[in-house]
């Protein structure tokens, strides 16, 4: 057993990883001497030569490109984009090219490839930072998108990611990445990939949540324990596809599901989780499935990002709705 | 800056070797040396231009018809694309826009599987790697990313400037004068000079991108923004296949040897529309349609060889042969090209069909049987 952060957990994957597969290539902007401006490369370069962790001009389509060109190659391309909000220059690489070529080559050409984005706000940072681009993604047919929430999943997933034959997105909540440490035993067998997971059990409401919202949604059960009320807490870990088995069952349980995330209510997450929910489960429902989530805004100066994001009150106060519904 | 961009093959500019009347020119640098002999080569590259353009003319006939849902003509360069494919090691990789067809006849690709695609029975129906050339990629510029990481990757394979010219290799990126002005090209240069990659920009200028002449967007001969990246630039008459051909070989081999990389510009003419939806007459004068065709890839090797007996008049005979065989060929395969079966829409978009698309296609096959009940009912 290890104590490590999520960020420690990152790298040690990625050490893991590197050291399991040769053809495994880490691509970015400053991920080799620097180790990343979250340090979630810390030493790799030291360890590993700049030829497998390779430090990148700065241009997000030019890295996602040529990550195509190497998997192409054979190798497993692992890229770093620096903040969510710089991928943008990359989306056509990811959406015309990573997303499609496997299809588009009649399945002759694999594009196993993983491109890290730390996601979501909440570090007090300048625009462009703090966003959460995942529906972008999850709406595209060709990607898989998962996003982790603790340190023992985050050392996993990302060894599962690069292992995985598909293009993966993989989104790591960037103001969990130091934030608390977790045992890791680094000789279990993880469960899959793409799968979600029940991070806490309860019976009265279900909510829904993935990487930096998990953690707001376990304080929020914990609060609403106190007050009598049993909220179960889905940690959704797979984004595309979705996992909506333990969802499923879940809601029919308690008849009440509320989502959590920090993307943008408007055709988010959360609207795809409402309809499949309510045709899994429309005659067990007591109330509409309730979504608390980033408003329709772009996002907000930091110093209002606070009213901005999903908080432990927000989340309780749709709890509540759903329960008097 | 006009002067710049003057296509009169006496350009110091631009490498030539073959003029378009026909006769072999000089140039200090380079020489026309292929590794069979002469006349033999020549009338390789006579060859497979002449089936090209036949490919090309029946591509669009066949749209024209009604089976090709698109075509984009190669009409015209046919001498920059096989000049530089026939300058190709076996090893080589390539990747093309949606235009090198005479690359892809160059590498193999049945022109069979080109059609399909523009017929939109696939997307590709060739394999990469069997063929070393990749897919037609129709986002402008978006491949020569990929070029420039696949030349990466064969560096970080240890496979260039190991000295053994059976091994090492060097990777393509074909682009046209429209793409140059994309990011994803600008960035694919920026790459390739920061990692020295095996790889080479071959640009066909072709003087139109759709309807906007190459002046409105290029303010310095194309060739020459090589420089500004790091590497060498160079201009060669793209309508010379012979010159072409040494320019690409020169080029390739200073990759493989570890050189880094080179941009080719090679002048041409897209002497046909854009696509088979495009018309021309619309943007230009047919005077400069008409001064190109003086400078026809083709007609100035058969010049070159009937003048200098490089070829029989039997040679051309069979080479027009086999171009109506082809043609033939095409026509009538074009209905035996599979039909795409509804319920395969679903095959490939990932390794593994995951359970909630397995659950749409096994729906939509549901759906689409309960009108065959309906049909045995009646």
């Amino acid at each position: 057993m290890t104590k490590m952060t999520l960020a420690k957990a990152l790298n040690a994957g990625l050490r893991r990883a590197m050291e399991d597969d040769p053809k495994v290539v880490l691509m970015g902007e400053d991920i080799g001497r620097l180790g990343g401006v979250f340090r979630i490369t810390d030493g790799l370069q030291k360890d590993f030569g700049e030829a497998r962790v390779v430090d990148t001009p700065l241009a997000e389509s030019g890295i996602v490109g040529t990550a195509v060109g190497l998997a192409l190659r054979g190798y497993r391309p692992v890229v770093e984009i620096q903040f969510d909000g710089f991928v943008y220059p990359a989306y056509d690489q990811i959406v015309s090219q990573v997303a499609k070529l496997h299809y588009r080559s009649g399945g002759r050409v694999a594009m196993p490839m993983v491109i890290r984005i730390p996601f979501g706000g909440g570090i007090g940072a300048v625009e462009h930072h703090s966003e959460s681009p995942e529906a972008q993604f999850a709406h595209t047919p060709g990607l898989k998108v998962v996003a982790c929430s603790d340190p023992v999943d985050a050392y996993w997933m990302i060894q599962q990611a690069i292992e995985h034959p598909d293009p993966v997105i993989f989104l790591e909540p960037k103001r969990l990445y130091h934030s608390t440490k977790a045992d890791i035993d680094v000789d279990a067998t993880p469960g899959p990939l793409f799968a979600s997971r029940v991070a806490r059990s309860g019976s009265d409401v279900t909510v829904l949540a993935y990487g930096p919202t998990v953690k707001t949604a376990l304080t929020a059960a914990e609060a609403a324990a106190g007050e009598g009320k049993s909220v179960e807490v889905i940690d959704l870990r797979a984004l595309s596809p979705l996992d909506m088995a333990p969802v499923v069952e879940s809601v029919r349980r308690t008849g009440r599901a509320v989502v959590v995330h920090e993307a943008h209510v408007n055709l988010g997450l959360g609207a795809e989780l409402a309809a499949r929910i309510t045709e899994a489960c429309f005659h067990s429902m007591e109330a509409p499935v309730l979504r608390v989530g980033g408003f329709d805004t772009p996002y907000p100066p930091a110093r209002a990002e606070e009213y901005f994001l999903p908080d432990l009150d927000r989340v309780l106060d749709a709890v509540d709705r759903s329960l008097a519904w | 800056m006009t002067e710049f961009l003057d296509p009169s093959p006496s350009h110091t500019d631009m490498v030539q070797l073959l003029n378009p009347e026909g006769e072999r020119v000089s140039h200090p640098d380079f020489e026309f040396s292929p590794d069979r002999p002469e006349d033999e080569t020549v009338r390789g590259f006579y060859r497979d231009m002449v089936l090209t353009r036949r490919l090309d003319v029946e591509a669009t006939a066949l749209q024209r018809h009604g089976e090709l849902g698109l075509w984009a003509q190669l009409l015209g360069q046919e001498a920059a694309q096989i000049g530089a494919a026939r300058a190709l090691a076996p090893q080589d990789f390539v990747f093309p826009t949606y235009r090198e067809h005479g690359v892809a006849w160059c590498r193999d690709v049945d022109p069979m599987q080109l059609l399909g695609l523009f017929r939109g029975t696939d997307q590709g129906g060739w394999d990469p790697d069997e063929h070393n050339f990749g897919l037609y990629t129709i986002v402008i510029g978006a491949q020569t990313l990929h070029a420039t990481g696949y030349a990466m990757g064969v560096q970080m394979d240890g496979l260039v400037g190991t000295g053994d010219p059976t091994r090492d290799t060097a990777v393509v990126a074909h682009f046209g004068d429209g793409a140059s002005s994309q990011g994803d090209v600008n960035e694919a240069m920026v790459f390739a000079a920061s990692y020295n990659a095996p790889v080479v920009f071959f640009c066909q200028n072709n003087q139109w991108a759709i309807s906007e002449p190459v002046d409105q967007m290029v303010k310095v001969p194309l060739y020459k923004r090589a420089q500004g990246f790091g590497f060498p630039g160079i201009r060669v008459d793209g309508n010379d296949v012979l010159a072409t051909y040494e320019v690409m070989k020169s080029a390739l081999k200073r990759a493989r040897e570890g050189g880094g990389p080179t941009m080719i510009e090679a002048y041409t003419y897209r002497m046909g529309a854009h696509t088979t939806t495009d018309d021309p007459t619309r943007y230009r004068l047919s005077d400069e349609v008409e001064a190109w065709k003086l400078k026809d890839p083709i007609a100035r090797v058969e010049a070159y060889l009937r003048r200098g007996g490089g070829a029989s008049t039997s040679f051309f005979s069979k080479v027009e042969a086999e171009a109506e065989a082809l043609g033939e060929r095409l026509r009538a395969g074009i209905h035996d090209l599979p039909e795409p079966d509804p319920v395969r829409l679903f095959d490939n978009v990932y390794s593994e069909l995951p359970p909630e698309l397995q659950e749409q296609r096994d729906g939509y096959a549901a759906y689409l049987s309960s009108f065959d009940l309906e049909g045995a009912s009646r």
